[in-house]
């Protein structure tokens, strides 16, 4: 019993950072839409900056003040980020900001070790709050009890702010309507970036917070953001207070889910997560999003199916890869088979995300469940390599349909936090259940059958698997099913008018798309002869992302592209420099911003940008417009 | 003759507000009923329980005798109503006779089919449709790209491809041009009358219901105040108070129009 106290008083001090990071993210949000995915970098920022002014500047108000100083420094960073970076893709789809965030991460990820050192550092203690005093027996720092009462300060401080200044209030509406704001003659621009710096200081004075507390790594950054999105998610996007009651809640079921239920503590707060987004769809203190005013002009170019030359041309380049081993040596094959294999990824998530509009933050649970369900032929079944390549996807699909039931029931943002939900969930089995999956270690020997050992062999296997299956999902697009699921994406109160069931084309969508991913997982599973939880991680749902919005959201197959892409580059950089994830996250970045179409879309606007001679293919549009602007085209009144 | 559309004792409220109260009234194959009243009236919530979208708290829907309350819209469209909106819904990545061509492959039971090429298929139906309604010869652009007006006209094509034996249609001609108002509305009588398609609508320009409806229903504050013909609403004190103001306007310019 006293334990538990001791343990809950230790998860409310946990909350205070917590507390900072979501809310500063939330107040982000709610006016910006943007999901700034940066904001775990903000946060390690913070404390590294806060590290070095409290080493260097002794005393009371050398530490506070560097603490204070430290926030305001990454504030002005933030700052400069919204107004260079996120300024010019408001108008781009939304995941694109995220996509713009991930960039300026990894370039942060690779800075701070340049600047601070891989190694972790240990910052200096609070004056005033070294000691650490006795109850039932077990030391409390003092220092926590600052932190337990630090939340609630700050949330006063805030509720303040946004209710008793005339910027909160403008906040509170722009969060509301920021149209309408706009209308009312307030400056934008300004509004966004002041927010943005005010959200970047709380994820930076949270970061700073933690320094007398925890070491500073260079990887604290990916651990708080899942944490971070995982609290916005349950109080509800825009929420402060939903974000105050999320992360006490987040944080007590951390702290006292390790002495409950050891086994499951790292899946606890998942599970909650999609429990609440399951009752409450918005989370606990949000409300339902008003869907985004469709901004005038927005023009999709309606997709076409290849025509015959496209298809001998990709036909051609298919071949060509076929060539591949006949002058490429075998680590240029594996590598050749390892970007394959993420084609088939990408290509999977694409099917959902840019035919189906869901956003799923959590592919890699159906690649990593594809590669365990293969390593589990081979282990337990003994079964050949042919049949594990089929129950490989099975174990996507089964994934596929149980979570999906779940997801589709939600939308936007929430719809890709229960998608991560459930990725980690199935990580955290991984992990966990060591007995079966082997844990950590994994599973090792999951060797191709000797006719497709030698890696000439397997490319040309993984090459032709992931030609057809990218082939099929093509076809799929173009397919009734395909339109009626992109007709659900479009305009929902448009396809349920017309008899269209969303949720079950979108259900399908998500168990073809898992299925795909699953096939791609269990290819990578043989490529690599054994299987890590790694396979199931965020990282790997990142890269399809990046990889589906690198090749272009609006294109049929740019994920085909995007994959190859960025695959191809990541692995090349990483024998080039050590600053690999730098210079990756600069070119997303500057793709990002001079083509927020991706890549595909970029090339398809140039080819476009040519007038159409008047009788050449895909020249009706023009015929049409042609024929508006000399009053041609007049109703007809059927007599 | 039991009508096509028979609504009782419809009701339904928001945290207190009765939105519609106690509101009957039937519709038969052909008819074409005019809904006005007031803003906040209750004629949006009324459509929407209407096809759906919103399950009332109490009364019956009954089309052709079957009752469809608690029917989601998809299920309602099933049973043959079509609908258009108040802010048009189209699904602006396709082609306007893609639009339609999703309605007619909802319609042909072919959601489900996983080959073939749907941009090929009910080809030559989507292009009546579109020719009904005037838009066949921008049947290839993309639904993005056209005015409102045309969007409207889309909307129509796209409701009547289920051969709907009942068309509601939310404020057809909002936000249309004059000209292009009536020709709206003299085509979509023109298709209801030759198709016994029975069409109920909402709309605030009075020249475009007393026009074009048979009969004129009024709401306010959620109660049905009156039904009857074009002139005999438009005479009514009641309604003159409530929602019409004088009238005076539109019976002086139409007695002008009649007497050139």
């Amino acid at each position: 019993m006293e334990l538990l106290f001791v343990q809950a008083l230790s998860g409310l001090a946990s909350a205070a950072s917590l507390f900072l990071v979501a809310s500063g993210l939330s107040i982000i949000f709610g006016v910006t839409r943007i999901v700034n995915f940066a904001h775990g970098a903000f946060y390690m920022l913070g404390a590294y900056v806060a590290y070095t002014l409290t080493s260097r500047f002794a005393g009371p108000l050398g530490f506070w003040g560097g603490l204070l100083v430290a926030s305001l420094i990454v504030a002005a960073l933030g700052a400069l980020m919204e107004m260079v970076l996120l300024r010019r893709i408001y108008q781009a789809p939304e995941l694109f900001q995220l996509l713009a965030t991930f960039g300026v991460t990894l370039m942060v990820q690779d800075l701070v070790v340049v600047i601070w050192g891989a190694d972790d550092l240990l910052g200096p203690r609070a004056p005033g709050f070294t000691g650490a005093f006795s109850l039932f027996g077990r030391n409390i720092p003092t220092y926590d009890l600052l932190l337990i009462a630090l939340g609630p300060a700050v949330l006063g401080l805030l509720w303040l702010l946004f209710h008793r200044t005339r910027w909160g209030v403008l906040v509170r509406a722009a969060t509301q309507d920021r149209d309408m704001v706009a209308c009312l003659g307030v400056n934008q621009k300004w509004l966004f970036t002041s927010v943005f710096a005010l959200g970047v200081f709380l994820a930076a004075l949270g970061g700073a917070l933690q320094i007398p507390r925890t070491t500073v790594t260079h990887y604290m950054d990916l651990s708080i953001i899942v944490e971070v999105f995982v609290v916005v998610v349950i109080g509800g996007l825009g929420s402060v207070t939903g974000a105050f009651v999320a992360a006490v809640l987040v944080s007590e079921l951390n702290a006292l889910g390790i002495l409950a239920l050891p086994k499951i503590s790292l899946v606890a707060v998942f599970l909650v997560m999609a429990v609440v987004l399951v009752v409450r769809p918005f989370g606990l203190f949000g409300k339902a999003e008003r869907a985004p005013r469709s901004s005038a002009g927005t023009s999709f170019r309606p997709w076409k199916p290849m025509t015959s030359i496209e298809r001998i041309g990709v036909a051609l380049i298919v071949a060509l890869a076929a060539l591949l081993p006949l002058f490429a040596g075998n680590y240029a094959l594996s590598v050749g088979s390892e970007i394959l294999v993420f084609v088939l990824f990408a290509a999977s998530l694409h099917f959902m995300m840019t035919v189906g509009g869901l956003a799923s933050f959590g592919h890699a649970a159906y690649f990593g469940l594809g590669a365990y369900g293969a390593a589990f032929a081979i282990k337990f079944l003994g079964a050949p390599m042919g049949v594990a390549l089929l129950i490989g996807p099975l174990f996507g699909l089964a994934g596929a349909v149980i979570s999906g039931w779940f997801c589709v029931r939600l939308s936007g943002v929430y719809f890709a936090m229960l998608t991560l939900a459930f990725a980690q969930i199935i990580w955290s089995v991984a992990f966990q259940w060591v007995e079966v999956t082997g844990g950590d270690n994994g599973i090792l020997g999951i060797w191709p059958s000797r006719w497709a050992s030698s890696p000439e062999g397997f490319f040309w296997l993984t090459l032709a698997i992931v030609a057809v299956s990218v082939a099929l999902l093509r076809v799929l697009v173009f397919s009734p099913f395909g339109f009626g699921l992109r007709a659900t994406r479009d305009n929902t109160l448009r396809a349920d008018a017309i008899g269209i069931d969303r949720k079950s084309v979108q259900w399908a969508a998500f168990i073809v798309s898992g299925t795909f991913a699953g096939l791609a997982g269990a290819l990578f599973a043989f490529l690599k002869g054994s299987v890590f939880p790694e396979t199931l991680g965020i990282p790997i749902s990142v890269d399809g992302l990046v990889m589906v919005l690198l090749g272009g959201i609006e294109t049929v197959s740019g994920a085909v592209v995007g994959a190859i892409f960025y695959k191809a580059l990541a692995i090349w950089l990483m024998s080039q420099t050590d600053l690999s994830k730098l210079v990756l996250g600069a070119i997303i970045v500057l793709l990002v911003v001079a083509s927020p179409k991706g890549i595909v879309g970029f090339i398809e606007q140039i080819r476009h940008r040519r007038p159409p001679s008047p009788n050449g293919a895909g020249s009706s549009a023009a015929r049409a417009d042609a024929s508006d602007a000399l009053g041609i085209a007049k109703m007809k009144v059927a007599e | 003759m039991t009508a096509l559309l028979q609504v009782e004792t419809l009701a339904k409220s928001y945290a207190g507000v009765h939105a519609v109260k106690n509101v009957s009234f039937a519709l038969s194959a052909g008819e074409i009923l005019a809904l006005i009243g007031p803003n906040g009236a209750g004629k949006s919530t009324c459509f929407n329980m209407l096809n759906g979208q919103i399950r009332p708290d109490a009364g019956s829907i009954r089309i052709a005798g079957e009752n469809i309350v608690g029917l989601p819209p998809r299920a309602v469209w099933r049973r043959g109503v079509g609908r258009t909106f108040q802010i048009t819904a189209t699904f602006s990545s396709m082609t306007v006779r893609e639009n339609v061509q999703m309605a007619l492959l909802s319609y042909h039971r072919r959601l489900w089919a996983v080959l073939g090429y749907a941009g090929a298929s009910h080809r030559d139906e989507a292009d009546r449709l579109l020719d009904l309604v005037g838009m066949l010869q921008q049947a290839g652009r993309p639904c993005g790209e056209l005015a409102y007006g045309d969007l409207k006209r889309l909307e129509l094509a796209v409701a009547l491809a289920n051969q709907p034996r009942l068309l509601l249609m939310d404020e057809p001609t909002a936000g249309m041009a004059p000209k292009e108002r009536v020709e709206l509305m003299r085509l979509t009588t023109d298709i209801a009358r030759r198709k016994k398609i029975a069409v109920l609508f909402t709309e605030h320009d009075m020249d475009v219901v007393f026009e074009h409806a048979d009969e004129v229903m009024v709401l306010n504050r959620g109660e049905l105040v009156t039904r009857g013909t074009p002139q005999q609403v438009r005479a009514d004190p009641h309604v003159q108070a409530i929602y019409l103001g004088e009238g005076l306007l539109y019976d002086a310019k139409h007695r002008a129009e009649a007497t050139p």
